[in-house]
């Protein structure tokens, strides 16, 4: 049997259009924006920067600019960014993401480290265990965390910028010990990793799970993640323990011109790194318990919080363009250590 | 012939274990859907309505309301019109590759949301298959609007088409024939015959398309880049402001978007209940 239309719904079809066109999400971008693609402990920190900013560039008598904030694991906001995620002004968990940026596509350029103070890094952290209230499994430093009755969470170093800074403390810690070597650091995070029941992609979803759904025995966290941890879920709850050895931690920030649309933006989105390095900034990066480097402006107490601790640093390890391929790269020795 | 029921009644187990088992199934009811619903009202409403209402109305959390029925608006009306022709060519026509067709509606289904979402990423990407000729036109899909409506038009693809195959095989081709034979316009017959005899189906494979449309996460997750107050949907919303310590805002979305699955559903339960005679007419599965 044959059926055939005379004529078609087209006036359903054309309205349907019409309304899409109309009712999109604001398309008219009159305003410059600005996306800052971002790791995940950073969330409080740049909102509460992105105001400071925004205040400041109106201030020094320039147009309103409106601040568009991405955040997730690091590796996996660096992948986003490789597939087309526009971001102007990238503020990563360690530099090898953005190294990977660089490598994988053409809007970065290879050298984009040198372009601001300190490597790039406008405040730094370590890495430092989150307990239950009491410390009930007397946990005191690395080598408690292989006992048999102790859960270690950690996100996925694949994906999570702080989980790398975590392993290769732990590698550090292991590396200094009496008689340490290659081998036995290695046969330390083998161990550490045997512990851990659970690796999630980010650092914020690790502490959800330690915190929230009461999983594992300690967290290992960026300083200021376990700080902002303890001031949002109550000091009653949980306890930092300060290892003996720990790692400087330098997360990276860095201009993307390749995602910069004209002038106008550009200078917004170099105005908003410089600025990253101001008194006042670097003020309220210490209030967000980042070890920033002025301390002009700071409290006193956002000062004082931070432990004095021994810290290996990246360097020590050849840098990330050698310790990432290394240590975390396909077949590298995380993939190595989780497979046996 | 719904009337003719047995004048004895079809099982034969003794009142007591009839009982029982109506008690396990309420418990079970109780314990797997209404306690978690009942959880996610509550901690919504913990710091009192108005707290909860303030989040709501926060300009990113307005903008993920905005965004999520938005892209239901666009999505559910596209595949109503895509499932209804698939449906009824599958089911009035006899042609080569008809089973592979079935089988394709079913694809998204069985795949993945992940996969899919990053199969958008993979062909849409900058570096993606397509990603190269999009970027050098300036169009953008992975990151940004066209992405997330590509993604949930790819998750509620088999919504519709599959409610309505089956009712439109059972009704056969004897009407629409008749039709033609008295000279009505393929138009014509498609709206006077075809669409009034398949309404409610149509409808609950909206309606449900409709559900799916504002709670998918995974493949929307993988393709927004989840800007703030730019791409982030309800469900993505959700997971952020639950990471953020916000917990009140996020259990507030969540009782937003439960409450508008809740309104499909009463929606759905209302029309059936209004016309439920026209219904067993029409719908026999």
């Amino acid at each position: 049997m044959t059926l055939a239309f005379r004529r078609t719904p087209a006036p359903l079809l054309a309205a349907l259009l019409a309304s899409s066109a109309v009712m999109g999400p604001s398309l008219a971008a009159a305003e410059t924006r600005l996306l800052n693609v971002s790791y995940d402990p950073t969330r409080e920190f740049y909102r509460a920067y992105n105001a400071l900013f925004a205040e400041w560039w109106q201030a020094q008598g320039h147009e309103p600019v409106t601040l568009e904030q991405s955040h997730g694991g690091s590796g996996a906001q660096a992948r986003a960014v490789i597939d087309g995620l526009e971001a102007q002004v990238v503020t990563l968990a360690l530099a090898s993401d953005i190294d990977a940026i660089a490598a994988r596509s053409e809007v970065l350029p290879k050298d984009w480290q040198a372009g601001l103070p300190h490597n790039s890094a406008p405040y730094t952290s370590t890495i430092v265990f989150l307990v239950r209230e009491g410390n009930p499994k007397g946990i005191a430093d690395w080598d408690d965390l292989i006992r048999d009755d102790v859960q270690v969470i950690t996100p996925n170093p694949k994906t999570s910028g702080g989980a790398r800074w975590n392993f290769l403390a732990a590698w550090g810690w292991a590396l200094n010990q009496p008689g340490g070597s290659e081998e036995s650091a290695r046969d330390y995070v083998t161990e550490l990793f045997k512990h851990v029941p659970v690796l999630d992609t980010g650092a914020r979803g690790a502490t959800t799970t330690f915190t929230r759904r009461g999983v594992g025995d300690v967290l290992l966290a960026w300083e200021n993640e376990a700080f902002l941890a303890l001031d949002e879920l109550g000091e009653d709850s949980f306890e930092i323990v300060v290892p003996s050895v720990s790692i400087l931690a330098e997360p990276s920030v860095a201009l993307v011109p390749g995602n910069i649309e004209d002038e106008a933006q550009r200078e917004v989105a170099q105005a908003y790194l410089d600025y990253l390095y101001s008194p006042e900034a670097q003020a309220l990066a210490l209030a967000n318990y980042y070890r920033a480097w002025d301390t002009s402006l700071a409290a006193d107490d956002d000062i004082e919080r931070f432990p004095d601790l021994e810290l290996v640093n990246i360097a020590d390890f050849g840098g990330w363009t050698e310790a990432q391929p290394r240590f975390f790269g396909d077949g590298g020795i995380f993939d190595q250590i989780t497979a046996e | 012939m719904s009337e003719s029921s047995p004048p004895h009644p079809v099982t034969t187990e003794a009142p007591p274990i009839r009982a029982l088992l109506t008690l396990a199934v309420l418990a079970l009811t109780l314990v797997l859907l209404i306690a978690p619903l009942a959880v996610v009202f509550a901690e919504a409403l913990r710091d009192g309505l108005s707290a909860a209402l303030a989040s709501l109305t926060e300009r990113d959390a307005w903008s993920a309301i905005r965004l999520t029925l938005f892209v239901a608006a666009v999505s559910v009306p596209l595949n109503a019109i895509v499932g209804l022709a698939a449906a009824w060519a599958i089911a009035k026509f006899d042609f080569r590759g008809k089973a592979v067709l079935i089988t394709l509606i079913d694809l998204p289904f069985s795949v993945s949301p992940v996969v899919a979402g990053l199969a958008l990423v993979l062909l849409y990407g900058s570096h993606g298959w397509l990603g190269v000729w999009l970027q050098a036109h300036e169009l953008k899909i992975v990151f940004a609007f066209p992405g997330l409506l590509l993604a949930t038009l790819f998750i509620t693809f088999p919504f519709v088409a599959r409610e309505l195959i089956p009712v439109m095989t059972e009704q056969g081709r004897a009407e629409e024939e008749a039709a033609l034979t008295l000279g009505a316009s393929g138009w014509h017959m498609f709206r006077t015959v075809t669409l009034p005899n398949v309404h409610w189906a149509l409808l609950y494979g909206v309606l449900l398309c409709n559900a799916r449309a504002m709670g998918e996460f995974g493949a929307v997750a993988v393709i927004s880049g989840k800007i703030r107050g730019q791409t982030t949907t309800m469900p993505i919303m959700i997971e952020m402001l639950y990471n953020e310590y916000l917990s009140v805002a996020a259990f507030s979305m969540a009782a937003l978007l439960a409450a508008l699955a809740l309104l499909t559903l009463a929606l759905k339960s209302l029309l059936e209940w209004r016309h439920a005679d026209l219904l067993s007419a029409t719908r026999r599965h």
